[in-house]
Formats: C-alpha cells, sequence, structure tokens
C-alpha cells in the first residue's frame, strides 16, 4: 500500500523536473548523452552512497552507549570487510571509468558529430554508393567585451548576440575571445568550451528541436559579465535561409574598422546583424591583429620558430598603446612595448602600423 | 579626477584620496562599525593594563600551544569577515532580478573574490593549521614544535597576508577577478587597479608563513615523537598532519612562483601570462591548479584525522583498519597531485588527456571510500557517546558523500562540460568544504577545547549551533544544486529569468540559518567561558581519550610533559591507563625551554609594510621596510639568548597542583 502512496507523489517530481531543468531535458543530442553520462554515473554511486548513509544511521543509532549493544572495545581489523571496502568502490570507479574513457572520447567537442541523433547518424546511406556526410555549418564565435559575435563564413554574415542554426545540422563553432577567457555555453544545446584570446577552440554540436533558447558566457570575464547572454535559435531550414538573407538585405557592413569599434566594451548589446564580414577577419581576429599596427601571432610564431629577430630585431618592438584598461575605466597604462606591423613588400617602412595607430 | 604633485607621487606612490571609498555607504558604515569595535578593544586591553601580557604572553611567544590557539581567533574573526561577504551576496542574487540588485558589479565582484581568498587562505588555513600546531606536539609526546621561533614568525605572516586583505576594504580595492585570478583578466591590462595587487601580496606574504609552517609540522613529525612511536604507532591525526604539510611544502612554492610570474607581469611588464609577445594565459591555469588541488587535500586531510580521532573516541574503540587509514591517507596524498587539470576540462584538452585526468580523479574516491567504511565499521558495536564531536563527525559522514558523488559527477569530462562553472559546482565544494572541513574544524574545536583551557563546551549552545549549521548548510546548498542543473553559471549579480529566483530566496534563507549557527558557536564561546567553573574538567581526560594528548593536564603545562612518555602500542593513552599507568611524582628534571622572541612579529609587520608599499608603489618605504626586513633577520641571527632551563622548583610545583587536582576529582 505505501508504495502507491509514494507513487502519487510522483508526478509532482515530473513537474518540477519538467520545465526548466535544462541540464536534465536538452534539446541536442550531445547535451542528451552528456546527461546520460551523468545519470548512469549518479545511479552507481547511489548502488554505494545509500548503503553508507543507511548504515551510518543505523550504526549510530544501534550502538548508541544507551542501547547497550553488544561492546568489543578492541575488534579494528578484518580482512573480508578491508577487501570489501576496498574492492566495492573500485569495481564502481571500473565500470564508471570505462564509461568515462569511451564518453570523454565520443563527446570530445573536437570530434566531428558522427549522428543527429539515436538511431540518425550524419552519413546518411545511399542504395549502392558510398553515403554522403552531412557537412556541418561553420560558426566562428568571438566573446567580446560583453557580448557574443557570430560569423558565418560561408554566407558572409554575422551576427550579434544571437544565433540561429537550422535543426538537425551538425554545428561546427570555432571560438575565440578579444581579450579576456570566457566560455561559450549553451545548455540546451551542448556542453561549454572556453573561448580564449589568441587561441581558438572548437566544438561540434546539433540542435535536434526548434526553440528559442539560452546562451551565456560561463566564465567570469569583468563588470558587464552577468549581461553577456545571448538567443540560440533552433529554426528550420526555410527559417534559417529568411535569416541570412535579412542580414544580407538589411545588416551594416562589418570590416576591420568597424570591428575594432564593435570590440570596445559596452553592456546589453541588442541582437543585430552585419553583412560584406572579410573573410579573414575571424583569422586576424584570433591572430590579434585586426588592428594592422599590430604584428600577426601567426608572423611572429613563424620567426620565432626560426630564431627570432635576435638584439637586432629589438628594433622592432616598438612602443604601442594598445590597451583596452581606459576604455575599461582604468588608469591609462605607461607605453608598453608590441610588435608593430613589420615591413611587407607594399609596405616597405611598414607606415600602416602608425597610421592604424592613431586611427584606434 | 584631481591631479596630484610629483612630490605627492614620490611619498605616496599611486594612493590618493579617492582611493579611500567615502562615496560607498556600506564601506564607510563598515569601516565605522570596525573603528568603533577596534577603539574599544584598544581601550579596554589599555584599561586593564593588558599590552604588556599580551606582548609577553601571546604575541612573542613560541609556545606551540599558544600559536595553535592564535591561529584558532585568527580563524574565527575572518571567518566573520567572509562570511559577512557571503551573505551580501547572497542578498545580492535574491534580489537582483530585473533590477540591479543593491550591489553595482564593481562591487559586487570584489565581494565573491575576497569571500573565495578569505575562506581558502585565512579561514580554513588558520584553523588547519591552529588545529595541528596545538595537537601534533601533544599527541606524538614534544615538548614544542621543532623550529619554535619559525613557528611563532609563521603565524604572524599569516596574519599579515590577512591584514593586507582587510586593509584592502577600506585603502583602495581588492581584485576583481574570482579567487584564482586568471589572467588575462587579472593582468595588467585588464585590472590596471591596485586590486589584484592586494591579492598577490597577501597570498605571497601569508604564502611564506603556510610553508614555513609545512616545513615545521614535518620536521616535528619525523623529528620528535616519543620514544616507542614508530610510524605506524602514529595518531592518525598525525598521520594526516604528516601527510598534509608534505603537500603544503611541496605545492605551496608553486603558487609562490605562479603568483611571483604574474607580478612580474605586472610589475616590470613581462608576458609571461598576457595575450601578447608569446604569453600564454593557460599556463597560469595549469600552474595555479597544480597548487590549487593539492590545496584542498591539505584543507581536508587533516580534519579525516580529526574524524579518525573523534569516531575512536567517542564510540570508545579503536580505530577500525588503522593500516587501511594510513595506506588510504597516503594514497590521496600522492593522487592528488594527478588530478589538477580536471579544473578546466573545458580549456580544449584532448579527449585522453581529459579521461586520464578524470579517472584519476575518480580513483580517488576509492580511498576516501574506504576512510568512510572505516568511520562506520568504528561505530559497529562500539558505545557511542552522542557529544558535540560525534554529532559532527555524523553530519560529515551523511554529508561529505553526497559531495563525493557530485564529485565524481563533476570528474566525469562530457558531464563537467554542463555543469563546469555553474552553482552545481559552487554547491559540490561547499558541500565538501563546509560538510568537510567546518564541520570538522567545529568537532576539533570541541574536542580539543576542554583540552587547551581546562573546562569544556556548552553543551546546549553547541547543539543549537550544530543544528542551525547543518540544516542551514542543507536550506543554503541544495537550491545551488537545483539552479546548476537549471545551467545557471556562477559570479552572475543579476538575472533574467524570474522562475530562478524562488531558489536563490531558499539560498539566501539557509545563509542566515548558518549565521544563527555562527552567532551560537560565539554564544557557546562566551557562556562556556562564564560557565567554566561548572564545566571545568580536573582530570585532564574528559572524554576518556585514547591518545598522548589526554595524558597531561588541561590546560598542559608550558613543557607538555613533564617526563618524555614512552609508547607500547597504536592510542598509547588508552594502552598506558589499560595497564595501570601511574604517573610520575618526582625525579624532576630541569627541563630545556626556547624563549620567546618579538623578532617574528617585527619580520612579519615589516614584510607586511612593504607588502603595502609595493600595492601602491611608495617605492622609498618598500625598499625601507625590505632592507629592514633583513636587518632583522641578520639581528636575530646574532641573538644568542634563544633558551633557558624551567628549574626542577617550577616542574615539581606545577606537577604537585596537578596531582592535587587529580587527587580531589
Amino acid at each position: 500500500m505505501r508504495i502507491f502512496r509514494i507513487l502519487t507523489v510522483l508526478p509532482v517530481f515530473a513537474l518540477l523536473g519538467g520545465c526548466q531543468w535544462v541540464l536534465l531535458s536538452p534539446s541536442g543530442d550531445v547535451a542528451v548523452q552528456q546527461r546520460n553520462l551523468m545519470l548512469a554515473s549518479t545511479a552507481l554511486m547511489l548502488l554505494v552512497i545509500l548503503p553508507v548513509m543507511a548504515l551510518t544511521i543505523f550504526f549510530a543509532w544501534r550502538y548508541r552507549a544507551s542501547a547497550r549493544a553488544t561492546y568489543h572495545p578492541d575488534w579494528n581489523h578484518s580482512l573480508p570487510l578491508e577487501v570489501v571496502i576496498w574492492s566495492v568502490p573500485l569495481l564502481i570507479i571500473i565500470i564508471i571509468g570505462a564509461m568515462t574513457w569511451m564518453g570523454t572520447h565520443l563527446l570530445d567537442p573536437y570530434r566531428p558529430l558522427n549522428r543527429i541523433s539515436a538511431g540518425k547518424p550524419t552519413v546518411e546511406a545511399k542504395a549502392g554508393g558510398n553515403g554522403v556526410r552531412k557537412e556541418p555549418l561553420v560558426i566562428q564565435v568571438v566573446a567580446l567585451d560583453w557580448k557574443w559575435l557570430f560569423l558565418y563564413p560561408a554566407q558572409g554574415i554575422a551576427s550579434l548576440n544571437e544565433v540561429v542554426a537550422p535543426v538537425d545540422q551538425p554545428i561546427e563553432f570555432r571560438i575565440t575571445a578579444s581579450s579576456v577567457m570566457n566560455s561559450l555555453f549553451i545548455p540546451a544545446l551542448a556542453g561549454q568550451i572556453y573561448a580564449m584570446p589568441g587561441m581558438q577552440t572548437k566544438l561540434n554540436a546539433v540542435i535536434n528541436h526548434l526553440g528559442d533558447f539560452e546562451g551565456f558566457s560561463a566564465n567570469y570575464s569583468g563588470a558587464g559579465f552577468s549581461d553577456m547572454r545571448f538567443r540560440f535559435h533552433g529554426v528550420d531550414d526555410t527559417a534559417f535561409g529568411d535569416w541570412v538573407q535579412n542580414a544580407i538585405r538589411t545588416g551594416t557592413p562589418l570590416g576591420r574598422e568597424e570591428y575594432l569599434v564593435l570590440e570596445r566594451p559596452s553592456e546589453r548589446e541588442p541582437a543585430r546583424q552585419f553583412r560584406d564580414v572579410p573573410s579573414d577577419l575571424f583569422g586576424a581576429i584570433l591572430d590579434m591583429c585586426v588592428d594592422p599596427a599590430k604584428m600577426c601571432m601567426r608572423d611572429m610564431m613563424a620567426m620565432d620558430a626560426k630564431g627570432g629577430g635576435g638584439k637586432e630585431g629589438i628594433h622592432i618592438v616598438a612602443a604601442l598603446e594598445y590597451d583596452k584598461s581606459v576604455r575599461r575605466g582604468g588608469q591609462p597604462m605607461p607605453p608598453r612595448p608590441f610588435v608593430t606591423a613589420i615591413c611587407t613588400p607594399t609596405d616597405v617602412y611598414g607606415t600602416a602600423g602608425a597610421t592604424a595607430r592613431v586611427a584606434n | 579626477m584631481t591631479s596630484y604633485p610629483d612630490w605627492w607621487k614620490l611619498l605616496f606612490g599611486r594612493f590618493t584620496l579617492e582611493a579611500i571609498p567615502y562615496h560607498e555607504p556600506i564601506l564607510i558604515g563598515t569601516f565605522a562599525a570596525v573603528a568603533l569595535g577596534g577603539l574599544a578593544l584598544v581601550a579596554l586591553v589599555t584599561r586593564y593594563r593588558l599590552w604588556g601580557y599580551l606582548w609577553h604572553e601571546w604575541f612573542t611567544s613560541v609556545d606551540h600551544k599558544k600559536i595553535g590557539i592564535m591561529y584558532m581567533i585568527l580563524g574565527v574573526i575572518m571567518l566573520l569577515r567572509g562570511f559577512a561577504d557571503a551573505l551580501m551576496m547572497r542578498g545580492q542574487q535574491a534580489i537582483a532580478f530585473g533590477s540591479d540588485g543593491y550591489l553595482p558589479p564593481h562591487h559586487y565582484d570584489q565581494i565573491f573574490t575576497a569571500h573565495g581568498v578569505i575562506m581558502i587562505f585565512f579561514v580554513a588555513m588558520p584553523f588547519v593549521t591552529g588545529l595541528m600546531n596545538y595537537v601534533v606536539p601533544l599527541q606524538i609526546g614534544a615538548r614544542d614544535v621543532a623550529f619554535p621561533f619559525l613557528n611563532n614568525f609563521s603565524f604572524w605572516m599569516t596574519v599579515g597576508g590577512g591584514v593586507l586583505v582587510m586593509a584592502s576594504l577600506f585603502v583602495g580595492e581588492f581584485a576583481r577577478t574570482g579567487w584564482l585570478a586568471y589572467p588575462p583578466l587579472s593582468g595588467a591590462a585588464y585590472s590596471p587597479g591596485v586590486g589584484m595587487d592586494y591579492y598577490l601580496w597577501a597570498l605571497q606574504i601569508a604564502g611564506v608563513g603556510t610553508t614555513l609552517s609545512g616545513v615545521n609540522l614535518i620536521a616535528t613529525i619525523v623529528k620528535m615523537r616519543a620514544p616507542g612511536m614508530d610510524i605506524m604507532k602514529m595518531p592518525v591525526f598525525t598521520w594526516t598532519s604528516l601527510c598534509t604539510n608534505v603537500l603544503i611544502v611541496a605545492t605551496f612554492p608553486i603558487l609562490a612562483a605562479t603568483l611571483a610570474l604574474l607580478t612580474l607581469d605586472r610589475y616590470v611588464g613581462t608576458n609571461f601570462f598576457t595575450n601578447d609577445l608569446g604569453g600564454n594565459p593557460m599556463m597560469y591555469v595549469n600552474l595555479i591548479w597544480i597548487w590549487g588541488h593539492p590545496e584542498v587535500y591539505i584543507l581536508i586531510l587533516p580534519l579525516f584525522g580529526v574524524y579518525s580521532e573523534v569516531a575512536s573516541t567517542f564510540c570508545g574503540k579503536r580505530l577500525f583498519g588503522y593500516t587501511s587509514m594510513v595506506y588510504a591517507t597516503v594514497v590521496i596524498t600522492i593522487l592528488s597531485y594527478l588530478v589538477w587539470l580536471h579544473h578546466f576540462f573545458t580549456m580544449g584538452s584532448g579527449a585522453s588527456v581529459n579521461s586520464f585526468f578524470g579517472i584519476t580523479t575518480m580513483i580517488i574516491s576509492i580511498p576516501t571510500g574506504a576512510k568512510m567504511f572505516n568511520w562506520l565499521f568504528t561505530m559497529y558495536r562500539g558505545r557511542i557517546r552522542f557529544e558535540l564531536p560525534m554529532m559532527w563527525l555524523l553530519a560529515f559522514m551523511l554529508t561529505f558523500v553526497i559531495g563525493g558523488m557530485t564529485g565524481v559527477m563533476l570528474a566525469v569530462p562530457p558531464a563537467d562540460f554542463v555543469l563546469h562553472n555553474s552553482l552545481f559546482l559552487i554547491a559540490h565544494f561547499h558541500n565538501v568544504i563546509i560538510g568537510g572541513v567546518v564541520f570538522g574544524v567545529f568537532a576539533g574545536i570541541a574536542y580539543w577545547f576542554p583540552k587547551a583551557f581546562g573546562f569544556k563546551l556548552d553543551k546546549f549552545w553547541g547543539l543549537l549551533s550544530f543544528w542551525f549549521w547543518v540544516i542551514g548548510f542543507y536550506v543554503a546548498f541544495m537550491p545551488l544544486y537545483v539552479l546548476g542543473l537549471m545551467g545557471v553559471t556562477r559570479r552572475l549579480s543579476r538575472f533574467e529569468d524570474p522562475s530562478l529566483q524562488i531558489w536563490f530566496v531558499i539560498a539566501a534563507i539557509g545563509a542566515v540559518l548558518i549565521l544563527f549557527g555562527i552567532l551560537c558557536f560565539l554564544i557557546q564561546i562566551g557562556v562556556s567561558i562564564m560557565r567554566r567553573d561548572e564545566l571545568r574538567d580536573t582530570t585532564g581526560d574528559p572524554w576518556n581519550g585514547r591518545t598522548l594528548e589526554w595524558s597531561t593536564s588541561s590546560p598542559p603545562p608550558d613543557y607538555n610533559f613533564a617526563f618524555t612518555p614512552i609508547v607500547h602500542d597504536l592510542d598509547a593513552w588508552a594502552d598506558m591507563k589499560k595497564r595501570g599507568y601511574r604517573r610520575p611524582l618526582g625525579g624532576f628534571r630541569p627541563i630545556h625551554m626556547p624563549r620567546n622572541t618579538g623578532a617574528g612579529i617585527i619580520i612579519a609587520g615589516l614584510a607586511t609594510t612593504c607588502g603595502f608599499a609595493l600595492i601602491w608603489y611608495i617605492w622609498w618605504l618598500a625598499a625601507l621596510t625590505f632592507v629592514g626586513v633583513i636587518a632583522t633577520v641578520i639581528i636575530h641571527s646574532f641573538n644568542y639568548d634563544r633558551d633557558f632551563h624551567i628549574p626542577t622548583e617550577a616542574v615539581l610545583r606545577e606537577e604537585n597542583a596537578r596531582t592535587e587536582l587529580l587527587g580531589r576529582a
């Protein structure tokens, strides 16, 4: 009888769980698999933890001094018990460990997806021939102070604080940041990955349901961090096409100059779209040389790999004030050494650097 | 902003009158309260002519017992500050829905940074070090630690770090970076103010104290055990202390080096962790966690020791599985170095690297689980007395397993990708730190208080504090698990989704319950002092203890033991009692003791001033105090008057007094 009474309470839990526990009811296949792993490991651990908790309470009650229960003050060792208390947790950890090894590799954010959802592989089998792989939609993500910029290189558009992707379409996010560390997190879609300046991380994911989901930065990045939110829209293919067309028609252009203005710290930016995004913009952001006054990290590393400029090369490390602290309301910094643009066949004296510095 | 003349900059560096936050009413109120309280304290001390007493008997004392007590007092004071920060955060998060709350980000971000820094470095660390300082020499039958002066110096360096953190409240600001201050955010480009420099120098100065105290306790445990106490007869608390101090000595230099590199980045323009010129912030994240993960074991291991002592004492039984307990501790010590990467699975390491660190992390749960079973089977067929320490042990066992479980969940990299940096993570580590470290500290305080002061703590207020803490913990942190599963991330000061608010309100109520827990603890101390004659323990062994600290009087004499005890068995004191040990009443000899010295507090004071000067770029003062530090060390090294003998008559007098007390009981 009692079990039925408990059963009547269950719908209440379902209510609690159903509405907004996004991690427990996500809409993207990667997040679903991550949730399954989380639940499976929890269940396995409860196998040990619940008995331990019950025994703790039972022993505390059973052997309370006033109970005058059996008392063996010198009993302190038992080989069978020792074997059990070391081997049972070991066994469970072996199982969870195996799950971890497989899960971590299968759900590695860098690994291209091999399924859209359970039972639906990315490679569609075709009768009598090789399957057709559904190519991922590439979205380049830049965490700015304090907003998110999404670039669609194939479409030549960009969007601020809003990202749109077709349902059941594999997405490959390539992620970087402009100034400090952030973390790109869309809980309904997939786990997060850090966004770091000068570095690129990747996240492969897919959204399986239509809807409007929340995304945000999950790594504290300064004063405007709390409002560093964006919307992720899972839409059908036509709606995605319309959205892209709308950007091409009504978006504002986003070149290097515009990017350098956009990059400045600001909060609660409304979502908006951009067009005419140069194809090399993301690369320049990643190499930290959107401002032509700065040497691209790629070039710097290439020079260093060949032994660097040596003492004679020091003169190209000229003082160049390129700091965001003033824009963040701080004190101006003393000039710090930066590598200015080096001479190129078209710009023998590296003057692009000087002019861009003034412009900046 | 007014501009300041050159002579001002020369004299005061970048300190300006604007640095005093007189436009922030919350800070002014706090400052007024602190200033009034401080003045009242100074007036009282002066009124009762206690300065000399404090200086000679406490501040300059090299007695490990007094230093231990001072560490505990430091921990309590800083707990109040750290907890005030927690209350402010909970308040802000409970109301900041569709509004900005009452704290602007500039203030809120300092608060969560200060909360983390203070709770780890200036609450948990002093508590742990204080317990080890007080108990370890007594448990191994020693008269003091190996290097008594170093001990005093270590304590004052820890205080120095705490003073700097507190000073940042009223002069300038504290860091706005989170408690581990990841660059590039913490670099000069994005945190140009003094806040980060307060952070760096406070931790650097306190870190010197912690490292040296680690060296000291290792030497003490390795070299100064009573005859007969071989390594597998050491009490478990001593064992866990040994492992903790090995961890301290091995990891705090990493912290010092990491912070030093960041300091160079900020002060002289190097590029170790900047975005440019080959700098790499990921290096900092790795380095800080190579220190940071062992740090959490530095905190919890000694408390595992406390729980072991409490379990065997209050179950009236030998600890179940001593050997496996020791091996579990050693395994945890070693493994704690192999897991640091689990703090940043999301930084983009490959799947194999992530799985390696995930699995090593899970493996730690095996020895930890073994410990849990050992405490469980210590209760089995015991005779359990539900005194306060035992209550804390039970609360710990029931709470910590939940934290352990969520910890293993976070150790599965794919699960961590969704849980990382969320409030689920916050709930997890408060679950293990409050449920493990804080409960253990309270168990330890309740357990050893009668040893330190000669009377027990009042049980009524203790129980009240216990229930407020335990219930408060669950009310405050279970909602955070829920919020984490709703995808809410940490360190937010404003929210949009109104459906989250109820959980934050519940969490805030929990924080208020914990506040009552802290208040009841303070009242408990006060009430116990007032009722000390009723609570008096004359035996020196109020709990029917099992280890050597209970063989001497409460409080122990300066020299701890008139004769160094000889150990034949694990649980040496229980063994002595069983074999009908009789206290020697005569034949005393003069006892060689270290002499008090003011050098420790002076050097630490100079070092703290030097830190303050460096924070504000007051170069002349920094140079002066730095030279002062070196000079004081040199002068102190020529001080040959470092020890004395307690004459036989004094020992005899002390021991006779105890004989009389024991006879009366």
